[in-house]
């Protein structure tokens, strides 16, 4: 819809009532958390411990706490748009808001829930698994945490300040362009992006870098957990498609702010280039979120079955034929715009490739539980729902990839249903059967099991009830993105169906949020570091690890080294024989905080074209990279004695 | 990080390496460079390609071949050339352990880079003023930011060996400065070499009938 009629955007939001009541929340959440740290004196414990802090297991933990708040926050829009769809004629949501909830729903999904979800396993699991300290560049990681906290918190102050971008999730022009998106809810879209996309760039080189320089002596690369493996994937597809959504967003940026005619239809700009870019990182994005899944799988799957994995090499070789594959769909996303039968087959046969590599990897993991002795534990619950998910996720992704059949499917209900198969059934299960896994190594106690397959029944039976019917739905010809339909479409039954499966999904959400507060209470601590008898070496340390993680490095000599070590060296690892010594390490640092400060602080200007608030963020940001490059004093040595006492106090003698 | 992390682990069995490379702390950071080096050339592909796409989108505005002017461009990329070269003297004299000869290259480099910026600042005033803008056209808008980005890299570039140049007078050569001194350079020569691709794809093949 054309809104012509352009009214002076107001700077607050107010109109809507459901809206001002999240203020007045807001308001009072922020006083509330501001009163507490004042009255139990956190405030320099919140600066040392976590503001400025560059250890990757620390860094794992707000991004794994950010990623369950923006679940929530992308899990209500959902429900809201889900209870206007229950009945015909709904009329809970204006349609102007409706379109802005499932914008901002995928938008906050994908980017801001699912990315920082892998970037919190990643950061988490990567170092203790290749026995190295930290990542290659712990005060860049500190960075990318923070490019990507003040990204999401631009993007969400939208909702109150401003107006929230409306445009949809890929935020297509020419609809994303000026006249017919005014006002600042589209920049808050493009310049939050923009933000943390930079963030999650450094943070593929990163650990590429890492990967590739700081394994323990004999780990070669395949002796390497299938995490890792799947992370080198996941790296290489950031490094590669990353960019070109850095580009798309950028030139619509132009556009709006400067008058440029990119993606305009006047002045030759041709809005089907931004399409293409926006799907050159788009694709390969779906991958970047389900290869670490992927690797999670495979841990969890042979850890649970006391088994290695089986098929270890056509493992690799699939992450890495998905990494290269991905990088070649691109176009299936639009097979109606009309590219002509050579350039849809191209794409729509390399669509049906994927589906090859994983389809390998789902065997080696049933191959890897054939046979094996299998403990059901939470974690396991999910690698296990999370497979036939995947089945049929991949089959009706390529029901969606043969080019003819998609002018059918296309933006129906039947694309929404493929989607969310994958990225719940695949990603989030994924993600969520590696916070089960892990969280004793965070933080030292196990969730409590009854607790979590409540959650994992709830939720895996409200998916689907939410999503089946969502695929006949598509074929009865619901299209996406309506906010709402009449009576007498047939599409009444199936619609509520679905929501009351969302529900379901939403009482699974709290249960997890109910286990770990419970667990937190009550749960069994994990003493030994080795709560599930597991076969890598995050498990040779004690729960949560010393923040130096390995006093000693261990040599390698097989994969699976920890379980390796437990069969034939009474659970020592092979240390080089030699006292320990001082252990470099690097000092915490204020600035990658202040840097992605003076981002926000710029990309806020930027919105509202006040440029010299703009001016000043880049001063910021230019003030925060010399000082750090004049900064010749970045780290410190742990002394021995510190060394031999936090040993000592974890019961590790050392030595 | 973790010097002693790579002691315990790689010692020495590796070559004998250029300054820059003697610590692992360096080698990282080199490497890393290389790969955010990758990710910045995707991101002169994609604005190339959006270029290509649209070149011929000229609208109402001016054409490539009624635009551009050989000797500004000749210039531009001869003077970026040159920048290039010194600058690879400079590492050259950095390894050497000239710190005099080093820091002398890098202020040639920076001051070839400022009149590079100066004749593309000239050269898109001189568009802008005859009406050629951003706004012009899809051509000028894929233009002005293709080359522009490339200009703002630049501009980055020499603030940052000025920095760098600053650190060698202050600190001299040493482990922590020689990386530094050789990251600044790749990419100083990494803008060279896109814009190599922008004398190609936008100049020589616009003003080419
Ligand atoms: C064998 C594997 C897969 C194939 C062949 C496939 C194929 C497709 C095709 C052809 C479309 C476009 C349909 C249309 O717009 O009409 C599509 C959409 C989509 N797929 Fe897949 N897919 C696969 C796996 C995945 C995975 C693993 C994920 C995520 C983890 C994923 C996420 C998505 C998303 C988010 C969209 C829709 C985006 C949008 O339009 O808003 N797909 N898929
Ligand atoms: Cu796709």
């Amino acid at each position: 819809m054309l809104r012509g009629d352009v009214q002076p955007t107001p700077f607050f939001v107010t109109g809507d009532p459901m809206i001002l009541a999240s203020d007045v929340l807001i308001a009072l959440t922020l006083v509330g958390i501001v009163a507490a740290l004042t009255y139990f004196k956190k405030w320099k414990w919140l600066w040392r411990e976590w503001l400025t802090t560059v250890d990757h297991k620390k860094i794992g933990i707000m991004y794994l706490i950010a990623a369950l708040l923006m679940m929530f926050r992308g899990g209500v829009d959902a429900e809201l748009m889900r209870t206007q769809l229950a009945l015909p004629n709904g009329r809970l949501l204006q349609p102007e808001h409706y379109d802005q909830i499932f914008t901002t729903h995928g938008t906050v999904m994908i980017l801001f829930m699912a990315m920082p979800f892998i970037f919190a396993m990643m950061n988490i699991a990567v170092p203790l698994q290749i026995g190295a300290r930290d990542v290659a560049f712990p005060y860049l990681n500190a960075i990318s945490f923070w490019m990507f906290f003040f990204g999401a918190m631009l993007l969400n102050l939208s909702f109150v300040i401003g107006g929230s971008p409306d445009a949809g999730w890929v935020s297509y022009p020419p609809l994303s362009e000026t006249p017919f998106s005014p006002g600042p809810g589209e920049n808050f879209y493009l310049l939050a992006l923009q933000t943390s996309g930079i963030g999650s760039i450094a943070t593929g080189i990163n650990f590429l870098v890492t990967i590739f320089k700081m394994r323990a002596p004999g780990m070669t690369l395949m002796r390497m957990p299938l995490f890792v493996w799947s992370i080198i994937g996941t790296s290489v597809l950031i490094i590669f498609a990353f960019p070109a959504l850095t580009v798309a967003l950028a030139l619509i940026l132009f556009d709006r702010l400067m008058g440029a005619h990119f993606f305009t239809i006047l002045q030759g700009g041709v809005p089907m280039m931004y399409i293409n870019l926006f799907w050159i990182w788009g694709h390969p994005e779906v991958y970047i979120v389900i290869l670490p899944a992927f690797g999670i799988f495979s841990e969890v799957v042979s850890t649970f079955s006391k088994k290695r994995t089986f098929g270890y090499s056509s493992m690799v070789a699939s992450i890495m034929a998905i990494s290269v594959i991905s990088y070649l769909v691109w176009a299936h996303h639009f097979f109606t715009m009309g590219a002509g039968p050579g350039v849809n087959a191209f794409f729509a046969i390399a669509s049906m490739c994927v589906g090859i590599p994983t389809g390998v990897k789902v065997f080696n993991w049933l191959f890897t539980m054939y046979q094996g002795r299998i403990r059901l534990t939470t974690a396991m619950m999910w690698a296990i729902g999370f497979i036939p998910n995947f089945a049929i996720g991949g089959a009706t992704g390529i029901m969606l990839a043969a080019a003819p059949a998609d002018y059918q499917y296309h933006n129906s209900y039947f694309l929404i249903a493929h989607f969310h198969q994958v990225l719940i059934g695949g990603v989030v299960y994924g993600m969520l059967a590696g916070m089960y896994y892990w969280w004793p190594k965070m933080f030292g106690f196990i969730l409590d099991d009854r607790l979590g397959k409540a959650a994992f029944w709830l939720f895996n039976i409200g998916f689907y009830v939410c999503f089946l019917p969502q695929y006949q739905l598509g074929f009865m010809g619901m299209t996406r993105r309506i906010y709402t339909y009449p009576a007498g479409m047939g599409w009444t039954t199936l619609n509520l169906i679905s929501t009351i499966g969302a529900y379901i999904m939403g009482i699974g959400f709290v249960f997890i949020v109910l286990d770990v507060l419970y667990s937190a209470w009550r749960g069994e601590r994990d003493v030994t570091g080795d709560p599930w008898d597991a076969r890598t070496l995050e498990w040779s340390l004690p729960s949560p690890a010393p923040h130096y993680n390995f006093a000693k490095i261990p040599v390698i000599t097989a994969r699976d080294a920890w379980w390796v070590a437990k069969q034939e060296n009474h659970g020592k690892l092979n240390e080089p024989d030699e006292p320990i010594a001082p252990i470099h390490m690097p000092k915490n640092s204020g600035v990658p905080f202040l840097f992605a400060l003076a981002f926000f602080v710029g990309g806020f200007g930027l919105v509202w074209e006040w440029y010299w608030l703009a001016a000043l963020g880049l001063a910021g940001v230019l003030l925060c990279l010399v000082t750090r490059s004049w900064d010749y004093n970045t780290d410190y040595y742990v002394p021995v004695e510190e060394i031999e006492h936090t040993e000592m106090a974890l019961r590790r003698s050392p030595t | 990080m973790t010097i002693a992390h790579e002691t315990v682990l790689r010692q020495s069995h590796e070559e004998p390496h250029s300054l820059e490379y003697s610590t692992s702390g360096g080698r990282l950071k080199i490497l890393g460079f290389w790969m955010f080096l990758a990710t910045d050339l995707v991101l002169f592909g994609c604005l190339f390609a959006t270029y290509l796409v649209v070149r011929t989108h000229a609208a109402t505005g001016p054409t490539e071949g009624q635009l551009f002017d050989v000797p500004t461009f000749t210039a531009e990329t001869l003077i970026l050339l040159t920048s290039s070269f010194t600058c690879g003297l400079g590492t050259r004299e950095m390894r050497r352990g000239s710190r005099g000869g080093a820091v002398s290259l890098l202020i040639i480099t920076v001051l070839l880079g400022l009149s590079f910026v100066g004749l593309e600042v000239n050269e898109f005033v001189k568009y802008t003023s005859s009406g050629a803008n951003v706004q012009t056209s899809a051509f000028l808008s894929a233009f002005f930011v293709l080359v522009g980005t490339h200009g703002c890299h630049v501009s980055m570039g020499i603030l940052w060996m000025t920095s760098i140049l600053l650190q060698l007078m202050v600190k001299g050569i040493s482990q922590v400065t020689a990386p530094k001194v050789f990251v600044v350079g790749l990419y100083w020569h990494f803008l060279d070499v896109v814009w190599v691709y922008i004398y190609t794809v936008v100049y020589l093949m616009g003003v080419i009938k």
